[in-house]
């Protein structure tokens, strides 16, 4: 009973979903690159293997639908925030029913469940940033603001800002959070321009962390009990100079994660798990 | 003197502003007058000022007789009373610059300004005016009065603030007294002119004491009463008060009781019998002493007018006339949500406030999520009945409770899970966390008010502790930061609010929304207001000083700020009181519950807690135009405070700036200064047009001297807009002032002592005019980070709209404006460069002339030159030469080289229209020995906009007789979409012989330190100057 607000990045458990052989072909994309899907896979094991082995989170997996090459970025399924989840209604048609399984997994951790049943919303985990005293969603090719509009129902607490996102698939495409207060953000004009919007609708003060790469500025934050501030990034290999602004932070344990062939078809870090702070007590 | 003819300024330029003309008419009789008449405005709008135009008066005369006495200078009085902070400034500003030229217009503008404004009228003034007229035998005088004036210069910004509320306040019902006994408002403020009167001095010490500022306080109160310490002067302040009201309306008419029912916070009514006749503030204190409240501040009465709408109960108005039909039933409630709660000093505000806050979550106002529904409700709980006790407390126990709009048995059934967790909690402790999580509720403490943008979409306006939120649905889409806000206004039913430009941006853009009907859009803009004040302001406008009459609505939040009522309630000194929780109103078994207190104890903790007397009783003067008040002129000691570090070249400004102040002080005879700021006042077309606007409309005067703050600029624009408005009510214009730099204080001058401290302006000129209404936020030095960044803008703008304000204004008093404005404007500059600095004349002249040739748009600058410190030369870019016109009596002494001082000015016109310009010019403003201040602020184009990110602003406040100049440079540096703020409030003590610099100094310092404490001073220098003499006035 921490109370309102507090423990910001604190998760005990995450869900994740398998990579579905289609990802590799059908998987929507931006770009027009070729995923080497055993270069996915064993990204993508390596990703869950850092959540459960070395940051020690409660891992759900759920198994990997061919129906659904998307469906191994559950990020986009559902936002959750507290005890309440909010199982989405992703902008893509051909994701709508990557939420069965999510929902099932978030009722099974006993979350309470909002689902948007609104024919006309659309939003996308991915274009939902909480800072942890507010949320942003960027209005996308994915989200309109019927579905931001939910989501502030959803979570009452907080402020719920738009925010126009253009050239990009999602907010989170070029900003995420890399610890209380801190956002990390690209350097790019619509990352700034984003960015910019974000503070004039912020009545709080956020710290910024600008990094060279877009991609790079989507990170994974926790606050986790015996490691303190936990930092997933882009590796070196990838985001040579982005890799050396995260390594300016010394307070955080700092875990290079490849996401080299997933990108390709617009996966980020954050994309590929749901988060959840799942106490005894509330 | 110089404060006299700082008034003079200011009063010619209302009415200038307001009617040509009237102010034609009224020009004859202000030329002669002009002088004296500019001595008595000053000092209506400022407290000091009052009490300088009683020293200008007969030197001994009180105030008060001298109002009765004069009555011809009384309608100019009555005008310059009017007349808004702004005007005053203008005036001071006028006063260095244009005062031959100008006096004629003023004294126009004046007068216009009475006859549109009775009640605006500043009786008081006037007549101090009327005894001002003798300037130089009041000279003498004014030194005492300076002294007193430079106390409250010092704490100017709470004080005059709260003075210029008050005096405009009592200026307005002045007037009316004079004119029109019989009218409530007359009644009111016969009311106050019968305490001015009878408390001349009283009016000072109430002043003071309203202020809050223990400081003026125990030193009015030290010479007058020593007796009176904190504990009792907050008593005392509010007996008198209430005597006061009490008095003056045993004084006026039989006592009709009328029984009023509050409805307090824990649902039960209170009744009590309050005279037909009595102010809000009588029935409020009431209730807080029923309650036994001493942070009362945060809270308010409101009523539901005929339309069902909840409308918040004016203290310091008669309750009848607000009401008018309704019933006298009255809900006691939060007004400002104190954004952290934790810093409420007493356990008994806090459990108020979770009182007002669970009837919010109850009502859904306030929304939240089942589990902060829950997790208050079990604080709730705790706080109310104390440890859950398993036999006693079943299920049904909470039935009473309402946790939500909606309450769901799950809902009961976990808060009393939770309940049972906080076991060993104290109510007090309960409060505390109950508090301390629903303060970061998003909407909590926001006040929404239905609105659709400009494409005719559903909206929510939020105004709340930080500024104004846009909501469409449950989603911001939009928001609005105080500091962002240069101008807020309404024009029938349509709300406007200027901002600033971007880091991008060249120009200010204006944000209109519509409201339902013309009254839904002035409670927003109320609100607005008020919420600005309280919030971002140190210090409320100083009305005393603006106590002209304002043509426009002159509304302006007169009570304490929170920084205020922060520094008051520190001072809280009893023993917790006892107070029953509500509901169960029985004591927890916690331990919370405190014994009862004694009643002795209360009411010391009021007098040392409260000084909310005094602010009430500034509230009474409610207009508190937000008049500048930041120029205050102190000769010879400049004190100055940095709080930033300055650059080099900041300091080689300011010893220019200095250096050219003393030139322009050696130079500048004094007389000459009168007729200089006389002829700034007419001059200014800005003021003028303001008058005329305001007069046309009924308040324009005071619009202008709203800007009166910010000095030059801000007045500037406003009166543009007033003029603009002459068919809006009310326009607020909330124009920020941001000074940038912060001269370094050149010490070559002899007697000056600079005491930079961060300040804040609060300005805006409250037009009476109900229609429409401007209201210009400066920022408060202290807050401001984004403020300066307008300043620029606005000087631009104030340019087109001096000249559009002009021509709207102008109509009625165009001949007039246009000659005034023509040879005010560059005769006030010129006067001013002169006096000032010779070399920025040059750079002026131009301005000016473009200005003042450009007809009487040029007068907004006027106005401006006076914000402008002397930093740069008042070149105030005759866009609007916001030559703020000081007390050109006082003169500056600066001795030494004059310094020509660049600030940033930044003028907001107010449009009423909206439109919204506000240029902004960096104009070079060269002080006067008059006390002219002059911002600059950046050069119209390039100023905000081009300098991306950097904004400069430069407020001065100007007091009469003694000068007290507080410059307060804000620079705000935008980079990459972060902003710095750099603020350095400078504080110029100019004195004869007379003043005790020492003392003075030691009064400057000590108001900034307590206004920021955070701030540290990190210079001050003491300039002597020889020449000062001249202040004649």
């Amino acid at each position: 009973m921490a109370g309102l607000m507090s423990g910001f990045g604190s998760f005990t458990h995450a869900v994740v979903r398998a990579l579905p052989q289609s990802l590799a072909k059908e998987a929507l994309r931006t770009g027009s690159l070729e995923v080497d899907l055993l270069k996915a896979q064993e990204e993508h094991d390596k990703y869950v293997s850092v959540l459960k082995h070395r940051l020690g989170l409660e891992v759900v997996e759920l198994p990997a639908d061919e129906a659904l090459p998307d469906c191994v970025f559950v990020e986009d399924a559902a936002v959750v925030c507290g005890d309440t989840a909010l199982i989405t209604r992703p902008g893509a048609e051909s994701r709508r029913k990557e939420t069965e399984a999510m929902k099932a997994a978030l009722t099974e951790l006993g979350l309470s469940i909002v689902e948007m049943t609104d024919e006309s919303a659309t939003l996308d985990g991915g274009d939902v940033l909480f800072t942890g005293r507010e949320f942003f969603v960027g209005l996308s090719m994915r989200t309109n603001q019927r579905g931001a509009e939910i989501l502030a129902d959803a979570f009452k607490d907080y402020a719920v800002s738009t925010v126009p996102v253009q050239d990009r698939l999602h907010l989170k495409s070029f900003c995420s959070m890399a610890g209380p207060g801190l956002i990390a953000i690209g350097a790019s004009e619509a990352a700034q321009k984003a960015l910019k919007i974000m503070q004039q609708m912020s009545d709080h003060k956020y710290d910024k962390l600008t990094l060279p790469d877009d991609l790079a500025a989507n990170c994974v934050y926790m606050n986790l009990p015996s490691k303190g501030d936990v930092l997933l990034h882009c590796t070196p290999e990838e985001f040579p100079e982005s890799a050396k602004v995260f390594e300016k932070l010394k307070d955080h344990m700092l875990i290079p994660v490849s996401n080299q062939e997933k990108v390709k078809v617009d996966g980020a870090l954050t994309c590929c798990s749901v988060l959840v702070n799942r106490k005894k007590n509330i | 003197m110089t404060t006299e003819v700082g008034s003079d300024t200011d009063v010619k330029k209302e009415p200038e502003k307001v009617p040509e003309v009237q102010q034609q008419t009224d020009q004859p009789d202000e030329p002669a007058d002009s002088a004296a008449s500019a001595s008595a405005d000053q000092p209506q709008e400022e407290s000091q000022s009052a009490e300088a135009k009683s020293d200008q008066e007969a030197s001994p005369s009180p105030e008060p007789s001298s109002p009765p006495a004069a009555g011809g200078q009384k309608k100019e009085k009555g005008i310059s009373r009017f007349l808004p902070p702004w005007l005053k400034r203008q005036k001071s500003q006028s006063q260095d610059k244009p005062d031959e030229s100008s006096a004629p217009p003023k004294q126009e503008s004046v007068e216009v300004v009475k006859e549109e404004q009775e009640e605006t009228n500043q009786p008081k003034e006037e007549v101090d005016g009327g005894g001002a007229v003798t300037t130089s035998t009041e000279q003498t005088e004014e030194v005492k009065e300076v002294r007193e004036e430079s106390r409250a210069e010092e704490l100017q910004p709470e004080e005059k603030e709260r003075e210029e509320e008050k005096s405009i306040g009592s200026a307005d019902t002045q007037p009316v007294r004079e004119e029109k006994e019989d009218e409530s408002e007359m009644e009111e403020k016969e009311e106050e002119k019968k305490e001015e009167e009878k408390k001349e001095e009283g009016k000072k010490e109430e002043e003071k004491k309203e202020e809050g500022k223990k400081e003026e306080e125990k030193k009015e109160e030290g010479k007058k009463e020593e007796e009176k310490k904190e504990g009792k002067k907050e008593e005392e302040q509010v007996i008198q008060q209430e005597a006061s009201v009490l008095s003056t309306l045993k004084v006026n008419k039989k006592m009709k009781m009328v029984v009023c029912h509050v409805t307090l916070l824990d649902g039960s009514q209170f009744s009590c019998e309050v005279e037909k006749r009595a102010k809000g503030q009588y029935l409020f204190f009431q209730v807080c002493d029923h309650l036994n409240l001493l942070e009362k501040d945060y809270f308010g009465l409101s009523f539901k007018d005929n339309a069902e709408q909840r409308c918040w109960l004016d203290v310091t108005k008669e309750i009848k006339r607000q009401i008018r039909n309704s019933q006298w039933q009255f809900v006691f409630s939060v007004k400002f949500y104190p954004p952290d709660p934790s810093q409420l000093t007493e356990d008994i505000t806090r459990y108020l406030l979770c009182l007002q806050l669970r009837q919010d979550i109850a009502s859904g106002r306030l929304p939240c999520s089942f589990v902060t529904h829950a997790l208050l409700g079990s604080y709730t709980l705790q706080g109310e009945l104390g440890d859950h006790d398993p036999e006693e407390h079943r299920l049904d126990y909470i039935s009473d409770f309402q946790f939500a709009p909606n309450q769901t048995k799950e809902l009961e059934e976990k808060v009393v899970e939770l309940h049972k967790s906080h076991r060993g909690m104290t109510p007090a402790q309960a409060d505390a966390q109950f508090l301390e999580n629903a303060k970061k509720l998003s909407m909590y403490g926001v006040d929404l008010h239905h609105a659709k943008d400009s494409e005719g979409v559903d909206i929510m306006l939020g105004v709340c502790s930080n500024g104004l939120l846009i909501y469409k649905d449950r989603l911001r889409i939009n928001r609005f930061a105080w500091p962002k806000i240069l101008k807020i206004s309404y024009k029938r039913s349509n709300f406007y609010i200027k901002i600033r430009p971007g880091e991008a941006e060249q120009f200010e853009s204006t944000v209109g929304f519509k409201l339902p009907n013309h009254r839904a859009a002035k409670r927003v803009w109320k609100v607005c207001v008020e919420h600005h004040t309280f919030f971002r302001l140190v210090s409320p406008e100083q009305p005393t000083k603006t106590k002209f009459l304002t043509l426009g609505s002159k509304f302006r939040y007169s009570g304490r700020t929170q920084a205020q009522t922060r520094q008051a309630s520190s001072l809280i000194d009893r023993p917790a009181p006892a107070f029953q929780r509500t509901s169960s109103k029985r004591i927890s078994r916690s331990l919370d519950g405190a014994p009862v207190v004694n009643v002795s104890d209360y009411s010391q903790a009021d007098g040392a807690g409260e000084n909310s007397p005094a602010l009430e009783l500034n509230s009474d003067s409610k207009s508190k135009l937000r008049v500048q008040g930041e120029n205050i002129y102190v000769r010879h000691s400049n004190l100055m405070l940095e709080d930033l570090d300055k650059t080099q070249e900041d300091v080689l400004k300011h010893q220019a700036s200095i250096s050219e102040l003393k030139r322009s002080f050696m130079e500048a005879t004094p007389e000459p200064r009168p007729s200089q700021w006389d002829k700034h006042l007419t001059g200014s077309p800005a003021t003028t047009l303001r008058l005329q606007t305001h007069g046309v409309p009924q308040n324009t005067p005071p619009r202008p001297g709203t800007d009166s703050r910010d000095a030059s600029k801000s007045a500037e624009v406003k009166p543009e807009g007033n003029e603009v408005i002459e068919v809006v009510e009310e326009t607020v214009v909330i124009e920020e002032v941001v000074k940038a730099k912060p001269k370094s204080s050149t010490p070559e001058a002899s007697v000056p002592v600079e005491t930079e401290v961060k300040e804040e302006r609060s300005l805006s000129s409250d037009s009476e005019s109900e229609d429409e209404a401007e209201y210009h936020a400066q920022p408060p030095s202290t807050s401001i980070s984004t403020q300066q960044i307008k300043e620029e803008p606005e000087e631009e703008q104030e340019a087109e709209l001096s000249q559009q304000a002009p021509p709207s204004a102008i109509e009625s008093q165009p001949s007039a404006e246009a000659a005034d404005p023509g040879p005010a404007a560059e005769e006030e500059k010129a006067a001013q460069p002169h006096e000032e600095e010779r070399t920025d004349k040059p750079l002026l002249t131009p301005d000016e002339a473009p200005n003042g040739h450009a007809p009487q748009g040029e007068a907004p600058p006027s106005p401006q030159t006076a914000a402008a410190d002397e930093e740069e030369p008042h070149i105030v870019n005759g866009s609007a030469s916001r030559v703020e016109t000081e007390h050109l009596p006082q003169v500056i002494c600066c001795s030494e080289p004059p310094v020509v001082k660049t600030e940033m000015v930044t003028i907001s016109d107010t449009f009423a229209a909206q439109k919204t310009e506000i240029s902004t010019k960096e104009v070079p403003i060269v002080h006067t020995e008059t006390k002219t201040i002059t911002y600059e602020a950046a050069q119209l184009d390039g100023n905000g906009d081009g300098e991306p990110g950097v904004l400069m602003t430069a407020q001065t406040i100007t007091s009469e007789s003694l000068c007290t100049t507080t410059t307060t440079h804000i620079t705000k540096t935008l980079k990459g979409g972060q902003s710095e703020t750099r603020i350095e409030k400078r504080i110029v003590i100019t004195g004869d012989s007379d003043i005790d610099h020492d003392q003075a100094l030691a009064q400057a310092i000590k108001e900034a330190k307590e206004q920021h404490p955070d701030m540290s001073v990190t210079r001050v220098v003491v300039h002597k100057e020889t020449e000062l003499a001249e202040d004649e006035d």
